[in-house]
């Protein structure tokens, strides 16, 4: 009840009230504990998927629930909090989950990386590089990354428990010898400390490099499939490869139209129906940042206002 | 020019609001009560009650009010409410042979102690439209029928499948740790599991997917030879036995459903043949649920029987982590949210495909 009270001032910018008859954050303490337990055995096996029970939550299942649960046994009312779906803070289910933490916590909430305490994300990782003592959340909606390739999940953990990951190389190698080059393009394996292979949950396989020895705390959770694994700071994280076709990430033959980066993954969005293109970072926090600071894009700036206002919404 | 996904809160909102009023519809129609709905849409009540895991006649039906009668999304509010409560205690086993009977019928023996009790059912409706239903008339006639049965039967009734036991030509379902009962709300489901794990999963999976792989298990897919030992519905007493007294307090009643198959075995090297048994078992009024899950359950006792296993409703992993309609209608209907970050990479990917193929062509062509 005393944290909510000091709570207050800060939800009233928000124009949003606090959710009554709930504990902080939703879960009761019992669960939450429950929870950092399992993330606690996750961060001690980096990559391996350690069971939890995960409940049910107010938001759907498949829809970022294991993410939810971990913020929730995580947050405290000095956090501050960041929530993207797509690289973007905007999105509808970002803005359904952030309202959810702001009105079952009254904690802050930013869209600016570095600010940030907590980063619950889907599908990205942010183009700022992460620091030490920042912890990113990844919702994953398939943990086991062997899935597709073996469905059964008796099988699957015991081709874990013997490092039994033939069948994973064998299709790499099959991509390869059909096509030249390996044929994933998102949610790309990695090695965990050289152990246990596992999903990096559907990010593009560009943000792959960005786990390696990154010195921010990687936690995964999946709530439908009640499974948590982390990958501690600074970790080696490798994706798969062999020594004569190493991996590689994605290309674009152009910048952002809006910040001119040449480094960050980009969007494309269809501006006619006479194929007609353009490409803008996904990473929104990133590419206004760059604006700020004076970068330039190739669009003229009266069609870049009007795009950034449609993609903020307003 | 650029119309995106990226519609932010205001939309959230304005469809919330949206939603608020379709819901309500059209506002000289009066507005529907939850009374109404716990009184007079008994059998979803029932159905949210059982999927939703939690026996709360009012609550259900509010569930169901504020799901537009959407009864797969009132059974996510209700669990999304009930992971929130607090557990005070455990009950004993509820004891179905005490059985306050509304309904009882065995398809196995034509009479037997206690009776045959039609009780309330459609079985033997003809399905044609009561257009007396449309206006209000309807309730004099009701009036009438009330008259006639309203009381269930009182004295307890046996149980069909005990009375065969005492022939010792089924087995007996009696499990040799009743303390340990594992709790698949509270830890996840391992595979392969154990049956009390397993029956808790099959009361909560969706009536429809059980129903359908118990009707697979009837056209061979893994068929039992299953015959209606017993159906019946009723009320029981729920008891707890605080640790602090000592003794038993009857804290309410519930009803339910109990439903149970019996199945024929033809014997093993160590296990001479007998019957054997499938259970199923809901909140309230679920016959359709209570047999396809008793069915289920019997199908996937086949390794424990050493029969062979080659049919879907065999399959412990395929049959218990794709019932719950909760996980199910999440992950199908999360392909809604934006995806263009995958789609893009996929793109990408795609393109770098073809440009290698349409090279190749290219070449081959000019040699």
């Amino acid at each position: 009840m005393r944290k909510q009270l000091v709570l207050q001032p800060r939800i009233k910018e928000t124009g949003l009230q606090l959710i009554k008859g709930y504990n902080f954050a939703y879960l009761d303490e019992g669960t939450k504990r429950m929870i950092r337990r399992a993330i606690l055995k996750a961060v001690a096996v980096p990559g391996h998927q350690v069971p939890f029970g995960s409940r049910e939550m107010p938001l759907p299942l498949g829809w970022g629930t294991g993410g939810i649960q971990i913020t929730a046994s995580l947050i405290g009312p000095d956090d501050i909090l960041k929530v993207i779906d797509q690289g973007s803070d905007d999105t509808t289910n970002a803005v359904s989950i952030r309202r959810f933490f702001t009105q079952t916590t009254g904690v802050r909430s930013t869209e600016k990386t570095w600010m940030a305490t907590l980063i619950q994300t889907r599908h990205r990782i942010p183009e700022t590089p992460l620091r030490a003592g920042q912890i990113i959340i990844f919702q994953v909606p398939i943990p086991e990354p062997l899935r597709f390739l073996e469905p059964r999940e008796t099988e699957t953990r015991k081709m874990h428990g013997l490092s039994e990951y033939g069948v994973m190389y064998i299709k790499l190698y099959e991509d390869i010898s059909i096509h030249g080059h390996i044929a994933t393009a998102y949610m790309y394996p990695v090695m965990v400390h050289n152990r246990y292979v596992a999903s990096p949950s559907p990010i593009p396989r560009f943000d792959n490099t960005k786990m390696n020895r990154m010195p921010a705390l990687q936690l995964f959770g999946a709530g439908r499939e009640k499974r948590i694994y982390a990958i501690p700071p600074y970790t080696t994280v490798k994706s798969l490869d062999f020594e004569d076709h190493p991996f590689e990430i994605e290309k674009w033959d152009h910048c952002c139209a809006l910040c001119g980066s040449g480094e960050s993954y980009l969007d494309e969005i269809v501006t006619d129906d006479q194929g007609g293109r353009l490409f803008v970072c996904s990473d929104t926090d990133y590419c206004q940042e760059r604006r700020a600071v004076g970068h330039k894009g190739s669009l003229p700036d009266a069609v870049k206002m009007a795009i950034t206002r449609v993609k903020r919404g307003d | 020019m650029y119309v995106a996904v990226k519609g932010g809160e205001k939309a959230i909102l304005n469809a919330h609001e949206l939603l608020a009023e379709k819901r309500r519809g059209d506002l000289s129609v009066p507005e529907l009560t939850v009374e109404q709905i716990e009184n007079q849409l008994p059998l979803a009540v029932n159905r949210v009650m059982t999927e939703g895991s939690l026996y709360d006649p009012e609550l259900a039906a509010l569930a169901i009010k504020q799901a537009s009668g959407d009864l797969i999304e009132a059974i996510f509010l209700l669990r999304a409410f009930r992971t929130t409560l607090t557990r005070l205690g455990v009950s004993l086993p509820i004891d179905t042979s005490q059985m306050t009977l509304w309904r009882r019928i065995s398809a196995t023996f034509k009479d037997l102690p206690g009776g045959q009790i039609l009780g309330p059912t459609y079985d033997y409706t003809h399905r044609l439209l009561d257009f007396s239903l449309i206006s209000d008339s309807g309730d004099r006639e009701n009036d009438r029928v009330r008259e006639i049965t309203s009381t269930p039967l009182k004295e307890a009734v046996p149980r069909v499948l005990d009375l065969l036991n005492r022939e010792g030509l089924i087995e007996t379902a009696a499990s040799e740790d009743k303390r340990n009962v594992g709790d698949l709300t509270l830890h996840p489901l391992q595979i392969p599991t154990n049956r009390d794990l397993r029956l808790q999963n099959l009361a909560r999976g969706d009536e429809g997917f059980l129903l359908g792989l118990a009707y697979s298990t009837q056209r061979g897919f893994g068929y039992n030879h299953p015959f209606v030992g017993e159906i019946r519905f009723g009320e029981v007493a729920v008891e707890i036995n605080p640790e602090e007294l000592g003794f038993l307090i009857e804290i309410g009643e519930i009803t339910v459903t109990e439903c149970q198959m019996i199945n024929q075995f033809k014997g093993s090297a160590t296990q001479p043949p007998c019957f054997t048994r499938g259970y199923g078992l809901t909140f309230g009024h679920c016959e359709r649920k209570a047999m396809a899950m008793a069915l289920l359950d019997r199908s996937l006792r086949c390794h424990e029987l050493g029969e062979t296993v080659d049919s879907p409703a065999q399959d412990e992993e395929f049959v218990l982590m794709h019932n719950d309609n909760v996980q199910a209608s999440g992950f199908v209907e999360h392909l809604k949210l934006p995806h263009y970050v995958d789609f893009q990479a996929e793109l990408t990917l795609v393109r770098n495909l073809r440009s290698g193929v349409q090279q190749e062509k290219a070449e081959e062509e000019g040699k």
